[in-house]
């Protein structure tokens, strides 16, 4: 179990790279805590597996370091780097029985049969895999498949951590709950430090206990899963977890007001002058209210409602506001009038956006 | 209810003509002609199975069969490692991955009795590159005359004309590993000898295992290219079963035991593609 430190960490596949374009991977300076559940989420192609890669040591990077604790491990190979790592697609060796799999990690190293036999024991009783440990690893399901790629990363007693590339990808949908609570569970246990790699924002939440977006190749934001819900630092963050996104609507800032098309919105902080050539402001439509325009007074957005969604626990009513789209959800057993036709945002929560990244206020 | 259209039995027409012009017919002729006899005067006489009798037990048979087997499982035992060995190292990106796959793929778009002329032409002590750099470094080297130099002579060129066919195929088994093996293989510390015994042989068995029917079944149809270079001998030491079945029924024109002779060769083929593609399916399923 180890820390892992990126230090001034950069990758591009191109042998000369010419600018922040050619990168997959842009300057990532990280430390993942020893013993902690991270997820790292984003797009395709936004540099996660290049990143996990990297880490495993399957991939050289062109820039930076990576440490285990304090160890260099940059240009040490992936064999002796005390990496486990779980593919996309479940890779098991297809002559070999389940216990020969397992097994196949440690008869690498050298290890004696008695402590194969010990160990390969222990795991698969741990994994559930006890009664299949005879047959062929090829008949088995994609799910017991997966759970014997994870197995032989947990036989090796001195995994640094383990790594997970989006591993549910071809796990039938009713299983995928049931093998990422066994992996909470490993996890509470064995206290490895876990990266989990995917696009899937429930299975990172429910997986993790901190959550890295990447986009573009670069790390916009790890946190919580509540910082990343309530402060995203990124508009693209606002748009990625949640469901709808983000509101994210073009401003102009003044003190403690945010102007969108000539309509007010007062903000929990002043802000000075900000920098940046668009300046835009976000809400998530969890912290927005749809109200009649009597209620609304002076204040709130006049929107025109296009359609109400039942989605089972809460609605979600998608209005336009100028030709902008802007989501509001109402929360189950709130009514809401025919004639509602303002939106009113929770001050506390409007973020402010330059150039997509969060600016912060000073209390007002 | 089911409603019967007889038409559809015209629509099949066409293919059952074909068939019975392309297969069934040629094969009944030579059934017809391996239970007769004949003297000429397009008249012919009910022999039974005498024919099949005579040719089962004839010693001319049996080495003409013996040369086959050993002409087999030799092309088999250097050809097979040997394509897989290739397949191995062949580049798999860059220009070195075209341009191997147009070289690989040259000796398998000659013709098979052009492959027979180059080899005949290559070996002579002569004029022939081969045989005259071995004349020059003073090894005695001539497939006319010496039996183990015959034999050399025509392993060595089906192992030029056909190892592409076992390597283009164990190539393209390789080619369908997924790069997630290699890496997994490589986070479990697997030597390469472990990467290629637990991963690449794996996935590449059913190929080979196509590979290794085309070999055997080719190598024991084989005639052209033995025939232009030795032309069976010296003496019959490389008349081969097919050869040895020309020579039968149009040099001495035996029509009924080379009839019975054709059946006999047809069904061992036969036979043996079955067994061994058995035998070979079942391993793989083992334990499943």
């Amino acid at each position: 179990m180890a820390a892992i430190h990126l230090k001034q960490l950069a990758h591009s596949y191109l042998p000369h790279p010419a600018g922040p374009r050619d990168y997959a991977l842009k300057r990532i300076d990280h430390v993942w805590e020893d013993g902690r559940a991270y997820a790292l989420l984003g797009p395709s192609g936004c540099g996660k597996t290049t990143l996990l890669n990297i880490i495993s040591g399957l991939l050289q990077p062109s820039e930076g370091q990576v440490c285990f604790d304090e160890e260099d491990v940059t240009n040490l190979p992936t064999e002796l780097r005390r990496i486990a790592q779980v593919f996309q697609f479940p890779v098991v060796y297809d002559t070999m029985s389940v216990y020969d799999n397992l097994a196949f990690p440690l008869r690498n190293h050298g290890h004696s049969e008695s402590v194969v036999r010990e160990r390969v024991l222990r795991i698969a009783k741990m994994l559930d895999l006890s009664a299949v440990l005879k047959q062929k690893a090829r008949g088995l399901t994609a799910d017991a498949k997966q759970t014997i790629s994870l197995g032989r990363g947990l036989v090796r007693e001195n995994v640094a951590a383990i790594l997970f590339d989006e591993p549910l990808t071809v796990i039938d949908p009713h299983l995928k709950h049931k093998l990422r609570m066994q992996l909470k569970r490993l996890h509470r246990q064995f206290n490895h430090t876990m990266i989990y790699v995917t696009h899937d924002q429930t299975e990172a939440l429910s997986f993790a206990d901190r959550v890295v977006v990447m986009y573009d190749g670069d790390v916009v934001q790890m946190g919580t899963p509540q910082e990343l819900f309530e402060r995203p630092a990124h508009t693209f963050v606002g748009y990625f977890i949640g469901s709808p996104g983000m509101n994210v609507l073009d401003a102009r800032i003044e003190g403690n007001l945010a102007y969108v098309d000539g309509r007010s919105i007062p903000l929990a902080q002043g802000y000075d002058a900000i920098a940046g050539e668009t300046v835009e402001i976000g809400v998530r439509p969890e912290f927005a209210r749809l109200v009649r325009k009597e209620d609304a007074g002076e204040q709130g957005l006049p929107v025109t409602v296009k359609r109400i969604e039942d989605i089972g626990r809460f609605k979600i009513a998608r209005t336009e506001f100028f030709g902008r789209e802007l989501n509001v959800v109402i929360p189950e057993g709130t009514a809401v009038s025919d004639r509602a036709n303002r939106v009113l945002f929770d001050a506390q929560h409007v973020n402010v956006y330059a150039d997509g990244w969060i600016v912060e206020g000073e209390a007002a | 209810m089911r409603t019967w259209n007889n038409k559809a039995w015209f629509m099949v027409i066409p293919v059952v003509i074909l068939v019975a012009f392309s297969a069934v017919i040629p094969l009944m002729t030579v059934v017809n002609y391996s239970v007769q006899d004949t003297f000429g005067n397009n008249q012919f006489f009910w022999a039974g199975l005498e024919w099949f009798n005579e040719i089962v037990n004839s010693e001319r048979f049996h080495d003409a069969l013996g040369r086959q087997f050993l002409f087999t499982f030799l092309i088999l035992a250097i050809e097979m490692p040997l394509g897989v060995f290739i397949a191995l190292h062949m580049p798999t990106k860059g220009w070195g991955r075209p341009a191997s796959l147009v070289l690989m793929s040259l000796p398998l778009l000659i013709p098979w009795n052009v492959v027979g002329t180059i080899w005949q032409i290559f070996g002579r002590s002569d004029i022939g590159l081969l045989g005259h750099v071995l004349q020059l470094l003073g090894i005695e080297y001539n497939y006319t005359q010496n039996t183990l130099d015959a034999w050399m002579t025509i392993i060595v060129m089906d192992v030029w004309h056909w190892t592409s066919l076992v390597a283009l195929l164990a190539y393209a088994g390789l080619q369908s590993i997924p790069q997630a093996y290699y890496q997994a293989a490589r986070i479990d510390g697997a030597s390469h000898w472990a990467v290629f015994r637990y991963i690449q042989l794996p996935k590449m068995s059913s190929v080979l295992l196509i590979a290794f029917l085309l070999r055997f079944m080719d190598s024991f149809m084989i005639y052209t290219e033995p025939f232009v270079v030795t032309g069976g001998g010296p003496g019959n030491s490389t008349t081969l079963l097919s050869i040895d079945l020309v020579k039968m029924a149009i040099g001495q024109f035996d029509l009924g035991p080379a009839a019975a002779f054709s059946l006999v060769y047809f069904l061992i083929i036969l036979l043996l593609s079955w067994v061994f593609y058995t035998v070979m399916t079942n391993i793989e399923k083992q334990g499943d």
